[in-house]
Order: structure tokens, then sequence, then C-alpha cells
């Protein structure tokens, strides 16, 4: 079937032949980069006109739809705006932190992007401990946060990134107590590998009850780790007290932006990728006619549709629920979600071992 | 928005609310002591919307007054109206017919609805929930479009005149209040799913910003405020004026005087409008919409007071008179002043967020205090 | 019982979820409901009571039916309303008031129909334009009959 495994072959056959194999990886190294960065730019313009599309027809409005054709180029004429406004730093605040904080937190968001695999053969890093590498890395961007709030020389950040570190380093367990739950099913870490097992059906049918408790619960910790509604305390405190990037403009205020729609895109990817197979087209047990059909349409397709189906239930659930008080976000995190996910890792754990999965 | 003015003695953080917000209410000024995320002091700081309305209204003619009354509780225009002309009314012995009282009644209940669809709409924004703001409003059009057809206007009606209403009803009235009963109560269900019934929203609001009746009673709290701690206080019940005691309705009161209650008594509230309305679409009875009264009026020398239930609260009309063309002292009473002096008992010891859904459930409208 | 009492309160929380999410759900899939009109493409019908501005009216004759009684004037709570009489000489030789020119402020008027309301002669009424912006503050100060007209026959 089409696979860009054939694309990815032919530049590296086609430079290893004309270069040394050192140059080759640089130049390799040099292509992904460019990947990745424009990837983060286009994912961020995409979603955020995504964003404001599907809340205004929850809200019986029409979103932008007078800038391009049916509103398409609102996004790049919103950039153009934020990069031509004046970039403040206030006065007292720490320059240098204050400066890299917004490239610390983008720098986490691109490393994640590494271990996705987004087709057969098209991951930039197929490490064998993929998801561990995941869940380890996303917690850095905590400390860009905390030193936007602490540099920008305001107690209000201050008070808001300490809440939104509180927030995410919580719910951090939650997730990771899902994932685990998810690799004892599996057996590896290795991203390639989990989506090969899920050639006969994805995990979350063969998995059934706990696979669906853990995805609910893994959806549920990931919308409290990129701060979104029903969990942005931190940052629709804004009506209050200003959240952690309030001191931001300009350009630098847009990488936080950004970031945090990448960061979205990354969760559900990797939702996606332990769930519902990644890549891998819908195939059920040993149905070979049913599978060769669905054979037919490409990997990236079907990467991309799972994860913006996630996508799109997070922004569902922003648009409906009030939110959350900080304290009874948390109270919801140690008192409900660790209990259950624990519970679940016990009640899949048998299921492994009895072999009571499909 | 906000800036730290200073620290107290012991360390606690003094700051700033507004007055520019970006919830709805106005602009409001409050100035916070917060120890930590505990709120110790609420000071509200008025005065920013002052137009010197009661100055301005010893100039003007008793017919004249009345439009400024308007730009006070906007959302509940045609009930400030109605208590000024009531109070006029006193003055000049005047009996209004029994056509005008009704189509009166009938206003003020639309306006009522529409202030409690618009405050719905708000608190859901105050507490993050961002789409019942716009159902919300696809409501009010309707209302809006009734009002628009009969009185000339939106938001700023000026309709109620001493002796009756300015112009007859316009023919589609009838038709158009009853297609907007029958696509309100759909969609008050709705409400319900959307924003009631969420278990969220429950634990933002129950036990959050408590007072107790006495309290409330002590500090002036009149409206849904003081009927959320089981007081009966409703003007239509115990004043009746204009027709109402010929009108069933039940008078709405929770017990429990936290933020949840106050919610919980808007809401019936609305039913309980919709009752009122539906009561008397068929039956408005024929005659003048307005008494015949003299082109110039002039109140005899005295004191005259009146007072309506506005959608929050007792709005009360004193008119002192030397006998003049013009009044020589008006005195409005406002409700949200009062409601308002009730904020800091209620939000001591508790977090910022809840002094924010407080000030939701308060239902504010700042020109109402300043005036 | 703590523990029934907990998966209970989690099953419930739980479906008021839910429920909250089947309806915005259903508006998303629902486009038909959405009630954005489309301005300036789509303008709206206003009723014939909205009031809007201020006019005079004038029939084909370029008659207006003003005698300058000032009733309006008087009745306007801020004197957005100011008539300029002149003396008209009849065919016998008598004086007569009327109208000269009828100076009515926009920028001032509150729309609270009083003066439409007091009017003996129903010369003014309520026009339904709403787009009122300007760029130049004196062109809202208008002038309501028209140049060359002169009172109707027979209004008294």
């Amino acid at each position: 079937m089409f696979s860009l495994e054939s694309l990815t072959h032919t530049i590296d056959q086609g430079l290893n032949s004309n270069f040394s194999p050192t140059i080759t990886l640089l130049i390799e190294m040099v292509i992904v980069g460019i990947g990745v960065i424009s990837l983060f730019a286009v994912l961020g313009l995409v979603l955020v006109f995504m964003e404001r599309k599907v809340s205004a027809f929850m809200q019986i409005r029409k979103g932008p739809n007078r800038v391009g054709y049916q509103g398409l180029a609102q996004t790049a004429a919103d950039t153009l705006k934020l990069v031509l406004k004046e970039g403040l730093t206030p006065t007292g605040a720490d320059k240098f932190l204050f400066n890299l904080a917004p490239f610390i937190v983008m720098i986490v968001a691109m490393l994640l992007l590494a271990p996705i695999a987004f087709t057969k053969g098209f991951q930039i890093w197929d490490i064998n401990i993929g998801i561990l590498y995941i869940s380890a890395v996303s917690s850095i961007s905590v400390i860009g946060i905390l030193m936007a709030g602490w540099a920008s020389n305001n107690k209000y950040s201050l008070i808001g990134a300490m809440r939104s570190g509180a927030q995410i380093v919580s719910y951090e367990l939650s997730a990771g107590l899902a994932i685990l739950a998810m690799v004892v099913l599996t057996g590896t870490l290795q991203i390639s590998e989990i989506v090969a097992s899920q050639q006969n059906g994805w995990w979350i049918f063969k998995g059934h009850i706990p696979a669906i408790i853990s995805f609910i619960i893994f959806i549920i910790a990931v919308t409290a780790e990129t701060n979104r509604a029903p969990f942005d305390m931190a940052e629709a405190e804004s009506e209050l007290t200003a959240g952690f990037h309030t001191e931001y403009s300009g350009m630098r205020f847009a990488f936080f932006f950004l970031a945090e729609y990448v960061n979205i895109f990354i969760v559900c990817a990797i939702g996606a990728t332990l769930y519902f197979g990644g890549w891998m087209p819908f195939h059920i047990g040993s149905w070979e006619l049913f599978n060769h059909v669905m054979d037919y349409i490409p990997g990236i397709v079907w990467f991309f549709g799972k994860t913006f189906g996630l996508i799109f239930l997070i922004m569902w659930f922003r648009w409906t629920f009030p939110r959350l008080r900080i304290d009874q976000l948390l109270n919801l995190e140690w008192k409900y979600l660790l209990p259950i996910s624990m519970f679940n890792l016990l009640l899949m754990t048998v299921i492994a071992i009895m072999g009571w999965h499909f | 928005m906000i800036e730290e003015i200073g620290t107290t003695t012991e360390g606690d953080l003094i700051i700033n609310v507004g007055p520019q917000h970006p919830s709805t209410h106005g602009v409001l000024h409050l100035v916070i002591t917060l120890n930590g995320e505990t709120v110790k002091n609420v000071e509200p700081h008025l005065g920013y919307i002052h137009r010197s309305i009661e100055k301005m209204c010893e100039s003007l003619t008793y017919r004249q007054f009345i439009y400024v009354t308007s730009r006070m509780d906007y959302l509940s225009s045609h009930i400030n109206n109605q208590g000024c002309a009531l109070a006029v009314e006193k003055g000049l012995q005047i009996e209004v017919p029994e056509r005008a009282q009704v189509i009166r009644i009938l206003m003020a209940e639309l306006t009522r609805i529409a202030s409690h669809l618009l405050w719905w709409g708000a608190m859901g924004m105050d507490i993050g929930a961002f789409t019942p703001f716009f159902h919300a409003f696809r409501e009010r059009e309707n209302i809006n479009d009734i009002m628009e057809e009969t009185c000339g206007a939106r938001l700023t009606m000026n309709y109620i005149v001493p002796g009756g209403v300015m112009s007859d009803i316009h023919p589609n009235f009838q038709r158009k209040v009853k297609e907007f009963l029958t696509l309100i109560k759909s969609k008050i269900d709705e409400y319900y799913v959307l924003l009631t019934g969420n278990i969220i929203l429950q634990e933002r609001l129950k036990g959050v910003g408590v007072i107790s009746a006495e309290d409330a009673i002590s500090f002036g709290c009149t409206g849904p405020v003081l009927r959320a701690c089981g007081v009966k206080s409703d003007i239509r019940k115990l004043a009746p004026y204009d027709g109402y005691e010929k009108v069933k309705f039940d008078e709405v009161f929770e017990t429990a005087g936290d933020s949840f209650a106050r919610y919980m008594v808007r809401m019936n509230e609305i039913r309980q409008s919709l009752s009122i309305v539906e009561q008397l679409i068929d039956n408005i009875p024929e005659g003048d919409f307005q008494a015949k009264t003299k082109a110039v009026l002039k109140l005899p020398k005295g004191e005259f007071y009146s007072r309506v239930e506005t959608a929050r609260g007792e709005f009360g009309v004193y008119i002192i008179s030397e006998g003049g063309l013009t009044p020589y002292r008006i005195k409005f009473r406002s409700p949200g002043f009062s409601n308002l002096s009730a904020l800091h008992h209620m939000c001591k010891g508790s977090k910022i967020a809840d002094l924010v859904a407080t000030m939701g459930t308060l239902d504010l409208v700042i020109p109402d205090i300043d005036r | 019982m703590y523990i029934v009492d907990y998966i209970k309160s989690v099953y419930n929380g739980v479906t008021s979820l839910l429920k909250g999410m089947r309806l915005t759900g259903w508006y998303f899939v629902h486009p038909k409901e959405i009630i954005t009109q489309e301005y300036p493409e789509v303008k709206q019908v206003l009723p014939e009571r909205f009031k809007g501005e201020v006019v005079m009216l004038h029939d084909q004759k370029n008659e207006h039916r003003c005698t300058g009684c000032t009733a309006c004037e008087l009745a306007c709570p801020n004197a957005t309303i100011k008539v300029v009489t002149k003396f008209d000489v009849l065919a016998d030789g008598k004086k007569k008031k009327a109208l000269d020119v009828f100076v009515y402020h926009l920028e001032l008027c509150t729309l609270c129909n009083l003066c439409i309301v007091a009017c003996p002669t129903d010369a003014i009424k309520m026009a339904q334009t709403f787009e009122h912006s300007v760029t130049d503050r004196s062109q809202l100060t208008k002038v309501l009959n028209k140049p060359g007209s002169k009172l109707m026959e027979g209004v008294e």
C-alpha cells in the first residue's frame, strides 16, 4: 500500500551514495529539524483555527469567516500581528530567565515530537524506551513555567505559576499510571512495537474494561497536564489574577501559545498510539478481506484522523464545562483519579497474566 | 488590571480588582486584602459611573425624569419606570385603567425573564463555562424583538408613563409572546443540562458565600439574595401594586443561604414569571391604555414613596415635592447597593475563586449602584 | 457504605457531565441552528415603531405640518430640539408665527419619544435608521425641515 517509507528510503540512499556517512547524518538531522519546525508552525496555525471554529459551532455562531476563504487565513493574520508587536521586558525582571522560559517550553514540545510514529518507518527516533522518554521529558516543561512565573517579577505570575506547577506534577502521576496499565498489556515500551502489536485490533477493544478505564483516566489527566479547561485555573485565572504568561507579549507570548497547542497535539498522538493503534488501520482479528480493504487508506491518514479526533474531544470538554477551583482540582486527582488508576493497574495485571484479553 | 497597592502590617497583600473587568458586572473596584489565597477583607470603591442622576432629576418635570431610570438598572428598565410612574400616580391620585395595568405587568415579567437570562449567561462566564452565554442571548433576542415591536427600543424602553403606557400594544404582541412561551419551555430543560445539573457547577457554588437570614436583613439585602435565606420578601406579594394581587403565582424561596440557593431562586423565578405571562396573555382587558391626565403634571406638596420588585430586589422611588413643576428632591433606593454591602460578610475567609462565584450570584449591575 | 456512596457520587458526576457534552455535541452537528446575522450583507428590517431618529414628515409638495408651537421643545428633557420661529406676513396683512428652522441635535437625543407624543399636529415621527456614525460631529446637528418647504394647508 501507499507508504511514506519509500520516500525516506530514497532520500537516505540518495544521500548515502553521494556523501560520507557523517555528512549524511548531519544533512538528515538538518532536514528533520526543518521538518519539525515547520510541523510545529503549521500545527499551531491549524489547531488555533480549529479551536475557534469548533467553539463557534458549539456556541451557535460562525467562527472566523472574513479573512481569506471561510476564514482560513485568520491565524496567519494573527501570527503576523503578534510578530509585529513590541516584546516588553518588565523592569526588575531577571532578563536571562525571562527570555529563556518560552524557549524551554518550546524545545520540550519539539523534543517530544521525536519518538512519535506518524506512519510506518516515519519516526524520527525509535528508541526502545519510547513511552518512558515521553513521560519523563514532558515533566521538564514545568521548569519552563516556573521560570516564567519567577522571572516576571510579579507576585501574581508567581502564584499562577506555582498553581500550574502543582497541578501538572500531580496529574503526571495519573497519566503515568494509565500509560503503565497499557504497557502491561503490550509488554514493551518501544513505540513501533506497540503499534505493531495492534495489528489484529486496537488495544482499547482488545483490552476491554481496564483499557477503557485507563483511557478515560488518561484523557482527564492529559487535559489537566496541558492546562486546558476545565482545569485552567492557572491561565484563565487572568480573570482575577494574572497567569504565568502575563508579562509576555509579542513573539514570546506566541511561543507559549503555540507550545500549548503542540502539547495538546502530542498528548493526543500518544493517546492515539497507545489506545487506538497509531497509524495501524482498523483491523478486526482475522477477517482478512476487511483488513485488506482497510489497508488501502494510508497510515498517515489514520494517524492524523485519530489524533484530531482526540483533539476534538479535548476541545469539546473545554467549551462545555465550567472551571474547577484549585483545591477541587487537586482533590479530584488525589482522592479519585489516583486510587482508581492504581486499582485499574492491578486489574490490568490480573487480566494480562490470566490472558483474558483478546 | 491587578496592581499591588501595599501590604498590611501582618504581611497580607492588598490588591485591586477592577475597575475594568473581563466579566460583565460593570466598573466595580474592589480592594481585597489577601493572605496567600484566602480573602480577609473586601472593600468596594464605588463612583466610577456616577452620573448625578438624582441631581439631574431636580431640573426635569414629572414626565421627563422617567427616562433616566431606564439607564440606571438597564436590565430591568420597565420595572424601574414602573416604580417612578407609581410614585407620580400616588401623588396625583391617578387611577390607572385595567388594560394599562395588565400591559405593565406583562412587560415587567418579560423584562424579569430577560434579566435573569442575561444573569445566567454572565454567571456561566464568570465560572468558566463560555457556552451558556450564547444560548441565553439567543432566547433574550426573542424578548428584545417583542419589545422592539411594541415599545420601539430593545434595552431602554421608556414606555411606561404616569397614567398608563405610552402607546397600545402592537397587534403581533400576543402571538409573538405565545410563540416565545412555547420556545422557552423547551429551552429551560437545556439550561438544566448545560449548567444547573453539572456537577462542577454544583461543587463551585454549594456552601460558598453563605449568609444567614438575620445578617441579610441587617445589611438590607432584598430580592433573590434575601429569599435564598428563607425570608419572605417579594414585594409583589407583600405590598401588591398595579394589579399583582389578581395574579396567581408562588413566591420562590430556598433556605440554604449559599450561592447555589441564590442560583436556584433565580432559575425558579423564571418559571414563575412564565406562568404569570401565561395567565395574562390571553386575558388582556379592553379599554384605555392611558388615563386622561393634564398636560402639565404638578404634584402637591408632600413626600411620596413607591417600591417595586425588580430582578435584583426592591427598588424604591422617594419624591419630595414642594408643589412646583419639578421635584425638590428625588431619591432612588437601589437594590444593588445593599446587596453589595454584604459581599465582605459573605466572602471573609474564602478563596478568590469563591469571591468571583459569589459576585456572580449577587447579580450586580453597577450603574444601578452608582446612579 | 462509603464505597457505595463513593461509586454513586462518581457515577452521578460522570453522567451529568456526559449529558452536558451531548447537548453541545448536538449543536455542533446541527449548523442550521446558527443564528449569526452576517451584517452588512444582511441587514435587519426594523419594526415600524423602532426609535432611530426624529424626522419631519414632508409630502410630495414639500409641505410639512409643523406650526412652530414649540410643544416638543418644552417636552424634551435635555434641550435636543430648538425651534426657531419667524413671523409670516399673510395675505391680509396679519402676522402669523411660522417655523423657520427646526434644529435637532442627534448627539444629545435620548430617543425617549416624549417630543412625538407632545406634538399636536403629528409633524414629527421616529425613523428607523440606526447607522448614525459620522466622522465629524457637526454633521449630527440636523435641520429637520427641508429648504423651501412650508406649512401644509389646513393645519392649525
